[in-house]
C-alpha cells in the first residue's frame, strides 16, 4: 500500500497527488511512468511521473479524470492509500547534448513536460516552453514553467488567457524568426503531437513525443501498448515511451486508443452514480 | 494384487457444452476410491523409470505406494521433498511425454495416471491439513529470487527449506507469474496458485510485489543490499507478431495481453474494472497451449464461433494432447494448414468517425500443404497459390510465442545473452555469466512448460546451495 503525502486540485479537472514510494522516487527521471491500481479489484492505469522528492521518498503524479479509475482515484484524500504503485517505468528522456530545445504541452500532457523542461533548465539548456489549454480555468502549472523556462508562451483555444489559437501557431513563428532548436519535445493529445511533428518536419527539427497508449503490466510482457514507429512494431513500456515523432503512424495510435470508449463512458458514470448515492 | 486393467480411469470432467460457458475448473480430479483403484495399477517398478521422466524427480513410485496405503498426508510430503508445486504440476504438467511416457504399464495400455494421482493427493493436502510448515532453521545467508513464476517460487521454496532467507521481487501485483497471468482460471484455479505462494511465505520467504527488477531495483543493487546470490526467472517476454498488414486493428490481441486481461485483471467478470472484447467470432493464431488457452477463454466468454488458425497439421499441433481434445469437445474449430496473410478492418470513407472504423471484421488467409521436414524434423508448411479466403472473424488472438524481455540484460553488466536474447546459463547449475547469478525458467530457455522452469528453479536453488556453503 502506498500512501498518498499531499494532494492539490490543479484545475476542476487535474488533480496533483504526492505518494509515499521510496523506492521508485530514488529512480524516477523525467520522461518514465508508473503504474498504480486505486484498490483491490481496480485497472492498472499508468501515469507518466511528473516529479519526485528522492528524500522525502515521494513521487509526484498529476491526472486527468477522464474515467472510472481515475474517478476512484480523485476520491483518495491525504493520509488515504493507493493500493498498488511501481515503477518507474520505460526510459527516460534523453537530455544529453541539448542546448537549446522548444517543450511543447498540451493540457495534462504539461504536467509531464515540466520536469523535462525543469531538467533541461537546471542542466543549462535554453528552453522555450509552449503550453496550450482550453481556457483560463484549465491552466495548470504557469509559475513552475516561467521559473524553468527562458520563454514561456501560454495559448488557449479560446482567448480566455495568453494568446488565442493552437500551440503550433507560435512553434512556427519562433522557428520562422530564426531560433535554432536542437530538438523540440512535444507532450499532450495525440492529435496535438501529430500537428508539431507536421509543422516541424519541413524545417527537420528532429521532435520528440511521448506516447500513453492503453496498457496493462507496463513490463514488456502484454505488447498492448504496441505502435507502429518507422514501420516497425515497438512497444511504449519498453522501446518508450518517447519516440522520434517523424516515424509515428498518429493515425493508428489514435484509432487503438479509443478502443474501449464505450466501456470506459459506461464505467465511469458507473463510478460517479456510486459517489453521487453515497452522498445522498 | 496390482489392477492390471490396461486403461487409466478417466478423468471425471465438466459437460462440455455446460463448461463452454463457464470458468470452473474443467477436469474435476479422482474421488478417493478412483485414486486407489489408479494407485493399484502402479507395479513399483525397482529401476523407476518414470523418475527419470520428471524435471523435478518427484520420487513417483513411493508416492503411489503411499496412496495405495490410504496414507494420504504421507503421499504429499514424498511428493513435497521434491516439488513445491505439486496441486499446479498434478494439472498443467505434460505428463504424457514426461513420467508417464516412461511407465511401464504405457507399453501395453495406457501409462499409469501419475499427474492425476498427483493432483488427488495435493488436493487432499490442501483440503485436509492446516498445519502451518515448520520454518526451517536459518543459515544466515540471503539470496534474491526474481520473478514469482514456476521457476522463482520452486527456486525460493528449495532455498528457503535449506534456511536461506529468501526475497521474491515480482513486478506485477500479484505472485504467481504466468499461473495466475497466463493459466486461466478452468484449467488451474487461481485459489490454488495462491495456496501455493501462501505455503512458501509461511516457510519464511519474502514475497514484494511491485518491484521492477532492471528498473525499480538493478541486479547490482540487489547484492549490494546484501543478498549474496541472485536467481533470475522473469519469464518470457515481448510477445511476437506476424508483421503481416491489419494487425494493429482494434481487436487484435496478443495472447499475452487477452489472457492478462482476463486471468490477472478478471476482465471476463462483468463488473470488471479492466475492459476486454467480448467478440462474436475469434480467431487465434498458433498451435500451443497458450492458443488453446485463448481460445477456450474467447469461448467461455461468449463467442459463437472461435477457430484455431494453425499452418502445420494436427500431427504438428504443439499443445498437449488432452487440450487439443478439451478444446475440440468444447466446440473450437481447428483450421488447420492455414496461415494468415492479412487482417481486415472496417473502413467507411464517407465518414472517418465512424466508430466501426478500425475495428477487425476479417482475416486472409491461405491454405498450406506440408513439404519436406525442417531443420526441427517437422514437416514445414509451403502455401498452395491462389487459395486465399477470408475467415469472417472480428477478433484476432495472436499466440505465436515471445521473445525474451530486455530490462535485466539491458540493466546488468556482464550478462551474457544469446542471439534470440535469452540469458545463457551453464546448464548442470544455471549460473550465468556473472558470479553468484544465477537464471532459469522462460527467461533462458524461451517460451516452455511450467514444469521445466520448476526443473531450473530447482537445479539453480541447489547450485546457490553449494556456492554460498563453500563460501
Amino acid at each position: 500500500m502506498y500512501k498518498i503525502i499531499s494532494k492539490r486540485e490543479l484545475n476542476p479537472t487535474v488533480t496533483m497527488m504526492d505518494v509515499e514510494a521510496p523506492l521508485v522516487a530514488r529512480k524516477a527521471q523525467p520522461g518514465q511512468f508508473i503504474i498504480l491500481r486505486v484498490d483491490e479489484d481496480g485497472e492498472r492505469i499508468p501515469l507518466t511521473v511528473a516529479g519526485c522528492d528522492k528524500e522525502k521518498g515521494t513521487v509526484k503524479i498529476i491526472f486527468q479524470i477522464v474515467g472510472a479509475s481515475t474517478e476512484l482515484l480523485n476520491h483518495k484524500n491525504e493520509g488515504d492509500f493507493i493500493q498498488d504503485f511501481v515503477g518507474p517505468l520505460g526510459r527516460a528522456t534523453r537530455t544529453e547534448g541539448l542546448k537549446k530545445v522548444a517543450i511543447v504541452g498540451g493540457g495534462v500532457g504539461c504536467a509531464i513536460a515540466l520536469p523535462v523542461a525543469q531538467k533541461l533548465h537546471e542542466l543549462g539548456c535554453e528552453v522555450h516552453s509552449i503550453i496550450g489549454f482550453r481556457s483560463k480555468d484549465l491552466l495548470i502549472l504557469e509559475d513552475e514553467f516561467k521559473a524553468a523556462s527562458d520563454k514561456l508562451i501560454i495559448m488557449t483555444d479560446d482567448g480566455s488567457y495568453g494568446e488565442q489559437g493552437v500551440v503550433t501557431v507560435p512553434l512556427k513563428r519562433l522557428i520562422e524568426e530564426g531560433e535554432q532548436y536542437d530538438e523540440v519535445i512535444a507532450i499532450g493529445p495525440l492529435i496535438m503531437m501529430k500537428f508539431v511533428t507536421l509543422t516541424t518536419k519541413p524545417y527537420n527539427i528532429k521532435t520528440i513525443v511521448s506516447m500513453n497508449p492503453i496498457m496493462i503490466d507496463g513490463t514488456g510482457m502484454c505488447g498492448g501498448c504496441r505502435l507502429t514507429v518507422g514501420g516497425k512494431t515497438k512497444f511504449a513500456c519498453v522501446d518508450g515511451p518517447e519516440f522520434d515523432g517523424f516515424e509515428v503512424d498518429f493515425d493508428e495510435a489514435m484509432s487503438r486508443g479509443v478502443m474501449y470508449r464505450t466501456f470506459e463512458q459506461e464505467q465511469r458514470e458507473h463510478v460517479c452514480n456510486l459517489f453521487k448515492k453515497e452522498v445522498q | 494384487m496390482p489392477n492390471m486393467s490396461l486403461k487409466k480411469n478417466p478423468m471425471p470432467v465438466q459437460d462440455p457444452v455446460e463448461r463452454g460457458r463457464n470458468f470452473k475448473e474443467v477436469a474435476l480430479g479422482y474421488d478417493e476410491a478412483t485414486a486407489l483403484d489408479e494407485a493399484a495399477r502402479c507395479l513399483n517398478c525397482k529401476n523407476m523409470p518414470c523418475v527419470s521422466g520428471c524435471p523435478v524427480n518427484v520420487h513417483i513410485p513411493e508416492f503411489i505406494a503411499k496412496v495405495r496405503e490410504m496414507d494420504f498426508e504421507g503421499a504429499y510430503q514424498v511428493i513435497n521433498q521434491s516439488s513445491s508445486l505439486p496441486a499446479v504440476c498434478g494439472r498443467v504438467c505434460p505428463q504424457e511425454t514426461q513420467c508417464e511416457s516412461k511407465c511401464v504399464r504405457g507399453i501395453k495400455g495406457e501409462a499409469v495416471g501419475i499427474g492425476r494421482l498427483e493432483r488427488f493427493v495435493a488436493d487432499w493436502h490442501n483440503s485436509h491439513c492446516t498445519e502451518a510448515p515448520k520454518i526451517p532453521e536459518q543459515n544466515g545467508h540471503k539470496v534474491a529470487v526474481v520473478g514469482s513464476g514456476p521457476s522463482g517460487l520452486t527456486c525460493a521454496g528449495d532455498l528457503a527449506k535449506l534456511g536461506y532467507k529468501v526475497t521474491v521481487y515480482e513486478a506485477l501485483h500479484l505472485a504467481g507469474g504466468v499461473l495466475v497471468y497466463g493459466i486461466p482460471e478452468f484449467r488451474l484455479p487461481k485459489t490454488i496458485v495462491q495456496k501455493e505462494v501462501d505455503t512458501l511465505k509461511a516457510l519464511g520467504v519474502d514475497v514484494e510485489t511491485n518491484v521492477v527488477i532492471g528498473r525499480t531495483l538493478t541486479v547490482d543493487e540487489l547484492f549490494e543490499m546484501g543478498y549474496e546470490a541472485v536467481f533470475i526467472g522473469s519469464g518470457a517476454g515481448l510477445p511476437r507478431f506476424m508483421n503481416i498488414p491489419g494487425e494493429s486493428l482494434k481487436g487484435v490481441y496478443s495472447a499475452n495481453e487477452f489472457l492478462t486481461r482476463s486471468n490477472l485483471m478478471k476482465a471476463y467478470k462483468p463488473d470488471a474494472a479492466t475492459p476486454i472484447m467480448h467478440a462474436r467470432k475469434v480467431a487465434v493464431v498458433g498451435g500451443g497451449n497458450v492458443a488453446m488457452d485463448a481460445a477456450r477463454t474467447a469461448l467461455r466468454m461468449g463467442a459463437e464461433k472461435v477457430y484455431i488458425v494453425y499452418r502445420r497439421s494436427l500431427e504438428e499441433l504443439p499443445a498437449r494432447k488432452e487440450e487439443v481434445e478439451h478444446a475440440m469437445e468444447e466446440g473450437i474449430e481447428f483450421r488447420l494448414l492455414n496461415n494468415p496473410t492479412r487482417i481486415i478492418g472496417f473502413e467507411n470513407p464517407d465518414d472517418r468517425r465512424d466508430p466501426r472504423n478500425g475495428f477487425v471484421t476479417g482475416m486472409e488467409c491461405i491454405q498450406m500443404e506440408l513439404g519436406e521436414p525442417d531443420a526441427s524434423g517437422r514437416r514445414s508448411p509451403v502455401e498452395v497459390p491462389g487459395s486465399e479466403f477470408v475467415l469472417d472473424v472480428d477478433c484476432v488472438i495472436i499466440a505465436i510465442g515471445t521473445s525474451p524481455n530486455p530490462l535485466i540484460k539491458s540493466t546488468t553488466e556482464g550478462l551474457e545473452v544469446n542471439r534470440k536474447g535469452g540469458i545463457v546459463v551453464e546448464e548442470a547449475t544455471g549460473l550465468t555469466s556473472r558470479e553468484g547469478v544465477y537464471a532459469g525458467g522462460d527467461a533462458v530457455t524461451g517460451a516452455a512448460t511450467v514444469i521445466l522452469a520448476m526443473g531450473a528453479g530447482k537445479t539453480a536453488a541447489k547450485a546457490i546451495d553449494e556456492y554460498l556453503s563453500a563460501k
